[in-house]
C-alpha cells in the first residue's frame, strides 16, 4: 500500500520562509510540530475541541489541528515562538505573567495566539464579550479568570 | 545587611517566561534524531478475548516498521509485583499486551510504529480484529449487591478504612429532633489534562535509556521501567521538567510509557508515543459512586448522629480504594457514628486519585445533607456549622495542630455578603433570574511525603538545590526557590533549582496536597545541614575571622557567612568555596513527617466557601455568579501561585457541580463521551467573580515549614456549596452531579 504523495508547499512561520514536502494528510500542527519543530504550537485534542493548537494564518486566529499544510500554501503563519519581539515579550505574554494567567502553561500559547486574534477581530467591547470570544480555549488548571484579567488588561491599555 | 524574604511574596513563575513563549518543553516535544513514532489501537469491546488478529495489511503500508501485538511482543518481566508502581493498589496491575484477555473496552490491543505519526495512524486503522465477547458488568448501581469490603495493601496506609462504630446511629436517627436521609449518586470524571498523555523515549545505546514522559512522580516511572525491562535503575533516567497538568493522571505509569519503552527497547530506536484524547479515556478516571447518609440532630441544632455509607466502583484486578465515609466526623462531632466504604468490582479500568480524591465526593454529599439538616432544623446553614463547630479532631479526640476554619467562615461570609441573604427558598431574584445562596465546609488532609533534597554551593557562590520532584502547574519550582533563598538570606536569582528528573535526590510523587510539605521540608532540613558544613569550613579557612564562631554566633545572608553580633564580620560563599579549593560544598538531607510528634495530633487543611448562583426563570440555565473560598491551609510560600491553586479548584468544583460526567452506556460498557466536545468542562464563559481569602493559620507543629498544601483543598468545599445554592434559588434539592438546567425544567 502506498503512502499519499508528499508536495511541496510553501509558507511563512514567523516571518521565515519554509518550503515542506508533505503528504497531503499532515495537519499544520504536526507540519509545525514534527517538521519545523515549532513545538510552542500544542495538541490537546487534535479534533477543534480545544483550541490549544490556535495559532494565526494572515493575522486571523486558526485551529492548526483542523488545517491541512497543504491549504496553506503562500500564507504566513505566526506561532507562539513569533509572539514576542526578540527578548521583548508582546504585552498579551507579559500580562500573562503577571496575572499568573497559567498553571501548566500547556493551553498558553493557544490562549496567547487566540486572543491577539479576538482582540484584532474587535468585535468583543466587554468582558462578557471576551469570555465568550475566548471561550474556544479550554484550560483545564482553571486558570479561566486570570487568563481574562490578562487580556482585559491589555484590551484596555490599548483603547 | 538583612535580605527581604521571599516566602509570602506574590512572586511570578519563574518559568513564566518559558510557557509563554513556546520554549517550555513537554515530553512530546524533544527534538531525537532518528526517531520513530507509534499510535495505539484499542479494544472496541469490553470483556472477552481477540481471537485473531491480523496486520499484514497494515504491515504493508510503507513507512511502517513493526506492530506489536499481545502475540509477538518481547518476554517480559512474569512477576506480577514487578509491574507494582509505588502508587499501585491492592491486586494484579494491569500488564498491556499480556495476552489475548480483554479486562475493559479501550483496553491498549497492540502498538504501531511507523515513521511518522501520520502513518503509524493510518496503519492502525487496518488492522483486522476478531473477538470473542463475554457478558460484563458496568452498572455500580444494578452491582450494589456485590459490594465487599476494599483488601488492604500498601496503599491503604495513606487510605484507612472508616473507623468503627460508635454509640447507636440508627436509633440516634429515629429519636432525634431532625433527621435527613440522603442518597447521593456521581459519575464518572476523567481528568484530562490539556497535554496528551506522552513518552519519548530516547534509546541511548550501551543499555541507557533517557525518558520523557508525562508524569506526577519521575521516580515511580524509573522504578516501573527498570522493575519490568529488567534494567538497572541507573540505566533508566525519566525526565518530565513541564508536565501539562497532571490532575493526579500521572501518579501511576500510564500504559503509553509501557508500550514506548518496550519498542524502544525491541527495536533499538528511539520512540515517540503519544495518546490520542480519546484515548485518555483509556486509563484511571474517578469512579462512580453511590453514598447513603443519615444525618441528625436534637432541636439544639446539635449533631447526634453521622452515618454515611459509601459504594465505589473498581475494576476487576485491582482494588482502588478512596476516604469516602468518614469525612464529616473530622468536622463535626456527634455521640453516635456509623463510617462504611465498600467496593464493587466492574469491567472497568482501574480509577485512579483525581483531584481531592475521595473528600471531593465525600464533601458534596456531607455539606448537601447538613445544608438540608439546617433547613428542618430551621436554623441558618452558617450557624448550624458553627454550633456543630470542632476545636479537636471529634473523631480521634486529638488537638489539631492548627485549625484557623472559624476564621474561614468569618472571612468569607462577610466578603460575601452572607447576611443579605434571605433564607426562604426561592425568595431572591434578579429581573428574570432566580437567585441563590449556598455554603459548604471543606477538609483535607495535610500530607507530607518523604523526601530528599541535595543542596550545594557552587564554584559561583550559588546554591543549587536538587529533588526528583515535578511541576505540574502547581508553583513548585517558584516555591522551592523562595524557600531555599530565604534559608541562605539570597535574592531568588542566586538560587537554581533542579527538578522534574528522576537523577535528582528521591521525591515520592505530586499528589495529595504535598509537595510543598515534602520537598520544601527537605529543602529547609539539607539548607540547613549545608550552613553547619559551611560554618565547620570557613572557621578552618587561614586566618578565618569565624575561627572561635560557634554555630549558633553565625548566620547567613547575601551570599554571605558572617557574626550575628558583628554583621561586619564575614566570608562569602564563594570564598568558602575557593578554600574547599574550587570544589562545590554540598549535602544530601532527607525530610520526612515527625510522626512521633504528630501522633498526637490530627491535622487538616480547611476551607469554607460561599456561592451565589443565578437560575433563569424558563430555561433554568444556571451560573455560578460569583464564589468566594476562604481557606486555612498553614502558612502561604507564594500567595500568587496558591491563590491560582485555589481559583483553579473551584474552577473544578464549579465543572463537578454543573458540567463535568464521563457517560457510561451500560449496554455497551464503554465510556460515550470520550472527547473535549461531549466531556465539558467549564469555558471562559462559564466563569464570573472568584475570590479567594488566606485565613492566618501559623502552625509550628505539621513541618519545618508550618505549610500544609493548597492543591485540592480549593475543590472540596464547591460543589456542595453549588447545589445548596440551586436549592435556595429553586426551592428544589438534587443529589446527583452533575446539576444540568434539565432536571429543573
Amino acid at each position: 500500500m502506498s503512502y499519499p504523495a508528499a508536495r511541496p508547499v510553501t509558507f511563512s512561520v514567523n516571518g521565515v520562509s519554509h518550503t515542506l514536502s508533505l503528504a497531503p494528510w499532515v495537519t499544520l500542527l504536526d507540519a509545525l510540530r514534527e517538521r519545523l519543530r515549532l513545538t510552542g504550537t500544542k495538541k490537546g485534542c487534535d479534533h477543534g475541541q480545544c483550541g490549544a493548537c490556535t495559532v494565526l494564518c494572515n493575522d486571523q486566529r486558526i485551529l492548526s489541528c483542523m488545517t491541512l499544510a497543504v491549504m496553506k500554501q503562500g500564507a504566513a503563519i505566526t506561532t507562539i515562538e513569533g509572539i514576542a519581539t526578540g527578548d521583548t515579550l508582546h504585552p498579551l505574554q507579559q500580562a500573562f505573567i503577571d496575572h499568573d494567567a497559567f498553571q501548566c502553561g500547556y493551553c498558553t500559547p493557544g490562549q496567547i495566539c487566540s486572543a491577539i486574534g479576538m482582540l484584532r477581530e474587535g468585535k468583543a467591547r466587554t468582558r462578557t464579550e471576551v469570555k465568550e470570544l475566548m471561550s474556544g480555549n479550554l484550560c483545564r488548571c482553571g486558570a479561566n479568570k486570570t487568563i481574562i484579567d490578562a487580556i482585559m488588561e491589555v484590551k484596555e491599555s490599548y483603547e | 545587611m538583612q535580605s527581604t524574604p521571599t516566602v509570602g511574596k506574590p512572586i511570578s513563575r519563574l518559568e513564566g517566561i518559558l510557557k509563554v513563549t513556546g520554549a517550555a518543553r513537554y515530553a512530546a516535544e524533544y527534538e531525537v534524531p532518528d526517531l520513530l513514532h507509534g499510535y495505539v489501537v484499542n479494544s472496541t469491546i469490553t470483556k472477552g478475548s481477540i481471537t485473531r488478529i491480523d496486520t499484514t495489511q497494515a504491515m504493508a503500508v510503507e513507512g511502517v516498521v513493526h506492530i506489536f501485538t499481545h502475540e509477538n511482543r518481547p518476554r517480559l518481566a512474569w512477576f506480577d509485583l514487578q509491574y507494582a508502581d509505588m502508587d499501585a493498589p491492592p491486586g494484579t496491575v494491569f500488564k498491556p499486551l499480556h495476552d489475548a484477555t480483554i479486562h475493559y473496552n479501550g483496553q491498549p490491543i497492540a502498538l504501531v510504529i511507523a515513521q511518522d505519526v501520520e502513518t503509524a495512524r493510518y496503519a492502525a486503522s487496518l488492522l483486522t480484529i476478531e473477538y470473542e465477547e463475554t457478558s460484563f458488568d458496568t452498572c455500580l448501581n444494578d452491582n450494589l449487591h456485590k459490594a465487599r469490603k476494599p483488601k488492604k495493601g500498601l496503599a491503604s496506609v495513606m487510605k484507612s478504612p472508616p473507623p468503627k462504630p460508635t454509640g447507636d446511629v440508627k436509633k440516634a436517627f429515629q429519636q432525634s429532633a431532625a433527621q435527613v436521609a440522603a442518597e447521593f449518586r456521581h459519575s464518572t470524571e476523567h481528568h484530562n489534562p490539556m497535554e496528551l498523555f506522552a513518552t519519548t523515549t530516547v534509546y541511548e545505546g550501551d543499555g541507557q535509556l533517557t525518558i520523557y514522559d508525562k508524569t506526577q512522580s519521575t521516580i515511580n516511572n524509573q522504578l516501573y521501567v527498570a522493575n519490568v525491562f529488567g534494567l538497572k535503575y541507573k540505566y533508566v533516567r525519566v525526565l518530565a521538567p513541564f508536565v501539562g497538568g497532571g490532575f493526579g493522571s500521572g501518579l501511576r505509569p500510564q500504559y503509553q510509557l509501557f508500550l514506548c519503552v518496550m519498542a524502544a527497547l525491541q527495536l533499538k530506536r528511539s520512540v515517540r508515543l503519544v495518546l490520542d484524547r480519546k484515548q485518555m479515556f483509556s486509563f484511571g478516571h474517578r469512579p462512580q459512586n453511590v453514598q447513603r447518609l443519615h444525618f441528625s440532630a436534637d432541636d439544639k441544632g446539635q449533631l447526634t448522629g453521622l452515618s454515611h455509607t459509601a459504594f465505589s466502583a473498581t475494576s476487576q484486578f485491582e482494588d482502588y480504594a478512596e476516604t469516602v465515609s468518614e469525612w464529616s466526623h473530622k468536622l463535626y462531632p456527634a455521640p453516635h457514628t456509623s463510617f462504611d466504604y465498600q467496593l464493587v468490582s466492574l469491567d472497568l479500568h482501574t480509577p485512579v486519585d483525581m483531584r481531592a480524591p475521595g473528600g471531593n465526593s465525600a464533601l458534596h454529599a456531607i455539606e448537601c445533607t447538613m445544608d438540608e439538616l439546617a433547613y428542618k432544623l430551621g436554623i441558618d446553614p452558617l450557624e448550624f456549622r458553627l454550633r456543630n463547630y470542632a476545636d479537636e479532631d471529634p473523631s480521634t479526640g486529638k488537638p489539631f495542630t492548627s485549625k484557623a476554619l472559624r476564621a474561614c467562615y468569618q472571612l468569607a461570609a462577610e466578603q460575601f455578603g452572607w447576611h443579605q441573604r434571605n433564607p426562604q427558598p426561592a425568595s431572591m431574584k434578579r429581573g428574570n433570574k432566580l437567585v441563590g445562596y449556598g455554603m459548604a465546609t471543606g477538609i483535607w488532609d495535610a500530607f507530607q511525603f518523604p523526601a530528599r533534597v541535595e543542596a550545594m554551593i557552587d564554584q559561583e557562590g550559588k546554591l543549587v538545590i536538587s529533588n526528583a520532584t515535578t511541576d505540574i502547574g502547581t508553583g513548585t519550582l517558584t516555591i522551592m526557590t523562595q524557600i531555599a533563598a530565604d534559608e541562605f538570606g539570597l535574592p531568588i536569582e542566586q538560587v537554581n533549582v533542579h527538578y522534574g528528573d528522576s537523577k535528582k535526590p528521591f521525591s515520592m510523587f505530586q499528589g495529595g496536597s504535598a509537595t510543598t510539605a515534602s520537598t520544601g521540608s527537605a529543602i529547609v532540613i539539607a539548607a540547613q545541614a549545608l550552613k553547619k558544613k559551611l560554618w565547620k569550613i570557613a572557621k578552618g579557612m587561614d586566618g578565618s575571622p569565624l575561627a572561635k564562631a560557634g554555630e549558633a554566633d553565625v548566620a547567613f545572608d547575601s551570599g554571605q557567612i558572617y557574626l550575628r553580633h558583628d554583621p561586619s564580620v564575614a566570608i562569602s560563599l564563594a570564598a568558602i568555596v575557593a578554600a574547599n579549593k574550587g570544589r562545590p560544598i554540598k549535602t544530601t538531607n532527607m525530610g520526612k513527617p515527625h510522626l512521633l510528634k504528630l501522633r498526637k495530633y490530627a491535622k487538616a487543611t480547611h476551607s469554607a466557601a460561599f456561592v451565589e448562583v443565578e437560575v433563569d426563570a424558563e430555561l433554568k440555565t444556571i451560573t455560578v455568579t460569583r464564589a468566594v473560598t476562604a481557606v486555612a491551609a498553614g502558612k502561604i510560600i507564594n500567595p500568587k501561585t496558591a491563590r491560582s491553586q485555589i481559583e483553579g479548584s473551584m474552577v473544578w468544583g464549579i465543572s463537578k457541580a454543573l458540567h463535568e460526567a464521563t457517560i457510561l452506556d451500560e449496554k455497551l460498557g464503554k465510556f460515550m463521551n470520550p472527547n473535549l466536545a461531549e466531556y465539558h468542562i467549564p469555558v471562559h464563559a462559564d466563569i464570573h467573580e472568584l475570590d479567594v481569602i488566606f485565613a492566618d493559620e501559623p502552625d509550628e507543629i505539621i513541618n519545618e515549614l508550618g505549610v500544609k498544601g493548597v492543591g485540592e483543598i480549593g475543590l472540596v468545599a464547591m460543589p456542595a456549596a453549588i447545589a445548596n445554592a440551586v436549592y435556595h434559588a429553586t426551592g428544589k434539592r438534587f443529589y446527583n452531579l452533575p446539576i444540568h438546567f434539565n432536571e429543573l425544567l
